[in-house]
């Protein structure tokens, strides 16, 4: 039973890796296990999140079960 | 109508011009963007450019933005090419052409792509200097110029 988080962008330096395999359950308890300084710049007010491609509005309460992806995007700049 | 690719080499801007340009005998005008890495000198000097993207989001963006774009103007082709991974100055980054009867279409079809693949389409993009390498944040300006649609 595993999840996965994703870093993109500068968060991917800041936590050191690009994706991190996590133990399913609820967001708060997925992110009171990580690295406290890597969690803090997870919830940034500018940090979006997206569940297996989908981009998550901000108030739902995340639950992450067996499989799922959670993605944590910063402020984009393409082209 | 729409063609929609993420390139992770680099590709020629003429070539694909050509080809789509050869694919719309039918359009009276056609309107292309190419973005590239800027060469420049002195010590802020970009060196490389990166892009990453994220497989589960970005390509699939780029086709509902290409459907937007198709549906608010009558077009008769819309094509999109945005690079990821390491570029360096010289480089093609991204490329829109628009097709269309009539100019003003094309020329609003590709602006409007152009704007939206900017500020928010699923890019980070990290550039490096003589003094490594650094995180870009979108400019204030992406953001009104998405306003102006």
């Amino acid at each position: 039973m595993s999840a996965k988080l994703v870093f993109l962008g500068r968060l991917e330096d800041i936590a050191g890796m690009g994706e991190l395999s996590v133990n399913p359950g609820p967001l708060d308890q997925v992110l009171a296990a990580l690295d406290p300084a890597l969690a803090i710049e997870l919830l940034g007010e500018r940090v979006r999140m997206a569940l297996n491609g989908a981009l998550l509005g901000g108030n739902e309460a995340v639950v992450l079960a067996d499989g799922d992806e959670l993605a944590f995007l910063p402020p984009v700049s393409g082209g | 109508m729409a063609e929609v690719r993420l390139l992770g080499e680099a590709f020629s801007a003429a070539d694909e011009l050509a080809a789509f340009t050869a694919a719309h005998p039918e359009s009276g005008g056609i309107v292309s963007f190419l973005g590239q890495v800027r060469c420049e000198d002195g010590p802020q000097a970009v060196e490389a450019l990166e892009l990453k993207h994220y497989a589960a989001m970005t390509l699939p963006g780029m086709e509902a933005l290409a459907a937007a774009t198709l549906a608010r103007w009558p077009l008769n082709g819309l094509l999109i090419i945005h690079r990821y991974g390491v570029m360096h100055p010289g480089d093609p980054i991204v490329l829109v052409a628009a097709a269309a009867r009539h100019r003003r279409d094309a020329f609003a079809a590709a602006d409007f792509a152009m704007d939206h693949l900017k500020s928010q389409s699923w890019f980070w993009k990290r550039e490096r200097t003589a003094k490594g390498w650094r995180w870009i944040e979108p400019r204030p300006d992406d953001h009104r110029d998405l306003a102006r649609w």
